[in-house]
């Protein structure tokens, strides 16, 4: 089962390479991952998906929280919560097309961020499924390149992940 | 309060940050550092040159500062202090990293670096030492301002031996210990970080929920591991087996945490393990796992393991508990806290069924009695002598009390399955990374700060050849250790799998022209006896042990055809063992 990650740990030099680490070393899996640092400057927080029975996701969090940059995690997946990925795809965009793309990010609610006579930048947000959805809609018009953020997250309701 | 605070002031001392790893090393009571120098390090050595209460031991390689520094923290329970250089010096030092890491031994290492500025330029003797290490170390600093050092070493040496102990590098870059740079020196007396918090204390509803089960089990077993050993919980968990009447097995690295000339003691168990531990596992209703990680060379298969039992698994780390093999009861805590409320729980209680532990008993003797005498046949004369009876020689004559230490493969199975021990950290083994070349330095390590005990190496002529140079290193400090090399010329674990797995097709597990070693320990300077016979055996044991501060060496020649046995037969369950040549279970 695919489980989301999220671990506040010290805004300092090496604690990435710990934590991806540790994921080479023991033989997990990240799918994606992203980081930056939070409203307090000494800390980071780090997100990641990965995928992995339950034992699997066990050893992942215990050993996640045995490494001493990681200061609190919570594995989002064990209750209701909000992911968002955020995706920048530039598109051909000629002829006919240029109106076919312009309607399907509307039915997508993304955005049309540049423009150039022959391709449209489109950014669009969501979750996963939302973002694979839309980059197979626009494939028969021609992908040229594609950058997404990986999956970040927030529990809904009261819990608060901090210090 | 205003004049105390100038006053304090005015002694805080300023000292470059050379100065301050000599002074807060001695503030720290570190008595002896391993280590070798090198531009990067070249003025910490100078700080070191202008003091004499933190004594340098130099060795002749790398490796062999982390083995004797792992050898005397695992003797000691305190953490093991080695200081190197940048470069091939730290990344000679990795081995010993990963050794000390395995075991949970702690360490600390001082790497010096390349200055500041020079760092990602592939400088010379430059190498990222930190990322080289990460995945075997605890954790590891990198110093960015003289200033930091004290807390930082503090910090180093707080992580190292307090939890789950482990090895930390602190990576020094030159400019960082410069002479001419100085700042306010004070020695912290404690570190607090916020992302590490050690468990002090079991949950006491789980350390119940266990007393229950074992109170009413019928058929149980201790199996108890390195964590009793380094959580100095030996005297709680001998109280605690005594006063159930339980049998316990220890793993190699817990032999020692409880007396194994005792009878309720069944010996250590697992691949090599003795065939009353292996089969009283097997057959248990209840295994009670004490500091002790499930590895693969104890369960063998897991899916087959302990198939009757339920599990109580008692650790200080969380990542050890159900990682193999699930817990039914798992206990996050350290070993002594949590034997002790066990014992306080036992107090005055009765187990439920003093019959069916009784004939629990007669089982396990009826295994005992299977097995007893038949583990080797003794040599008759003119046979090569079996390494197995040379063991059994040396624990004789030093009435099991000797610090043992081995390096890895045959004769370290014989020596830990022949020699008794009945304290811990007695035996000192690379038991989880398995490093050939660990025996020598280690027990110089242990010699050194124990200079009155006797310190045997008890190794082989494959593994001692790996750090044979360190004998330079005994002649420099007078360190007399007891070298005993179980001569078979060949290497004798890969042989056996050889013999038993490539129809004795030896590929590159013999030794051709090896050395004299009794004139390779003479060019030293030191004694040694080559020994062929049962008779010359007695003598040059007395003659190795006579003189408790001499180095002297014994080259013997042991049967290079025997095997370790029992032996677990891989993907079996813990009861399926060859037993000799031609029989098994």
């Amino acid at each position: 089962m695919r489980h989301i990650i999220s671990i506040l740990m010290e805004n300092e030099p090496g604690a990435l390479s710990r934590v991806v680490g540790l994921f080479a070393q023991r033989n997990y899996n990240i799918e994606t991952l992203n980081v930056a640092p939070t409203e307090d400057p000494t800390l980071s927080r780090l997100t990641v998906t990965t995928i992995g029975d339950d034992r699997v996701i066990e050893q992942i969090t215990k050993h996640l929280n045995k490494l001493i940059d990681v200061v609190k995690l919570v594995d989002l997946t064990e209750g209701n919560h909000i992911e968002r990925e955020l995706m920048l795809v530039k598109v051909k965009a000629l002829g006919a097309a240029r109106d076919e793309v312009k309607r399907t990010a509307d039915i997508f609610r993304a955005q049309i961020v540049d423009v150039t006579p022959s391709l449209y930048t489109v950014q669009i947000t969501g979750d996963a499924g939302k973002l694979d959805a839309f980059l197979q809609a626009m494939a028969p018009v021609g992908i040229l390149e594609v950058a997404r953020t990986g999956v970040s997250g927030i529990a809904r309701g009261d819990k608060v992940l901090s210090l | 309060m205003a004049l105390e605070t100038l006053q304090g002031r005015n002694n805080v001392e300023l000292l470059s940050g050379a100065d301050m790893i000599a002074r807060f090393l001695q503030d720290e009571g570190v008595e002896y550092i391993y280590g070798y120098p090198g531009g990067a390090a070249l003025h910490i050595y100078d700080a070191l040159f202008r003091q004499d209460k933190v004594k340098h031991i130099l060795v002749r390689h790398e490796q062999a500062a982390t083995h004797a520094a792992d050898g005397y923290a695992r003797a000691s329970g305190k953490p093991g202090v080695v200081l190197v250089t940048s470069g091939p010096g730290a990344t000679n030092a990795v081995t010993g990293i990963a050794t000390a890491y395995m075991d949970s031994i702690p360490m600390v290492v001082l790497c010096g670096q390349v200055m500041s500025h020079l760092i990602g330029d592939d400088a010379f003797q430059e190498t990222d030492i930190i990322g080289v290490t990460r995945p075997i170390v605890k954790h590891s600093f990198s110093i960015n301002h003289p200033s930091e050092i004290p807390e930082v070493l503090k910090k180093a040496f707080y992580l190292a031996s307090t939890g789950r102990p482990g090895p930390v590098v602190v990576d020094i870059p030159k400019d960082m210990t410069a002479p001419t740079e100085r700042y306010e020196y004070v020695y912290p007396k404690k570190v607090k970080l916020r992302s590490y918090n050690p468990v002090s204390r079991g949950h006491t509803g789980q350390i119940k929920k266990a007393v229950e089960l074992m109170l009413k089990a019928k058929r149980p077993v201790f199996y108890t591991g390195g964590g009793v050993v380094t959580g100095n919980a030996s005297e709680g968990l001998t109280d605690l087996v005594q006063r159930l009447g339980f049998p316990i097995t220890t793993t190699l690295m817990g032999i020692g945490s409880y007396p194994q000339s005792d009878r309720q003691c069944l010996g250590w168990l697992g691949m090599h393990g003795s065939y009353e531990s292996n089969m009283a596992m097997h057959h248990a209703d209840l295994v009670i796992a004490i500091g002790a990680r499930f590895d693969d060379r104890v369960t063998n298969n897991t899916s087959k393991f302990c198939p009757t039992a339920k599990i109580v698994h008692v650790d200080i780390d969380p990542s050890s508990v159900s990682k193999t093999v699930r817990a039914d009861i798992p206990i996050v805590g350290p070993a002594q806290n949590v034997v002790n409320e066990m014992i306080s729980l036992v107090q005055g209680k009765e187990i439920a069924h003093p019959d069916a532990l009784a004939e629990w008993w007669q089982k396990i003797d009826s295994w005992r009695e299977e097995r007893r005498n038949k583990l080797y046949e003794p040599s008759v004369a003119d046979e090569p002598l079996k390494p197995q009876e040379v063991i059994e020689a040396i624990c004789r004559q030093t009435r099991g009390e000797a610090f043992v230490t081995t390096d890895v493969g045959q004769h370290q199975m014989f020596a830990a399955q022949y020699y008794k021990f009945d304290k811990p950290n007695r035996f000192i083994t690379s038991g989880g990374l398995g490093t050939m070349g660990f025996g020598f330095p280690a027990a110089m390590g242990i010699k050194i700060n124990y200079p009155d005990d006797q310190v045997v190496c008890i190794t082989g002529e494959g593994s001692y050849q790996m750090m044979m140079q360190e004998l330079s290193t005994c002649k420099q400090y007078g360190v007399g250790v007891k070298i005993i090399n179980l001569n078979n010329a060949s290497l004798g674990m890969v042989r056996q799998w050889q013999d038993l797995n490539y129809k004795s097709r030896h590929a590159h597990s013999y030794m051709e022209s090896l050395p004299d070693f009794q004139k390779l320990t003479e060019a030293y300077g030191f004694t040694a006896l080559r020994v062929n016979t049962k008779e010359e055996l007695e003598p040059a044991l007395d003659r190795l042990l006579a003189d408790k501060h001499e180095l002297v060496f014994l080259d013997i020649y042991v049967d290079p055809r025997e095997h370790v046995y029992p032996m677990q037969v891989p993907l079996g369950s813990m009861r399926d063992m060859l037993l000799s040549k031609t029989e098994r279970t």
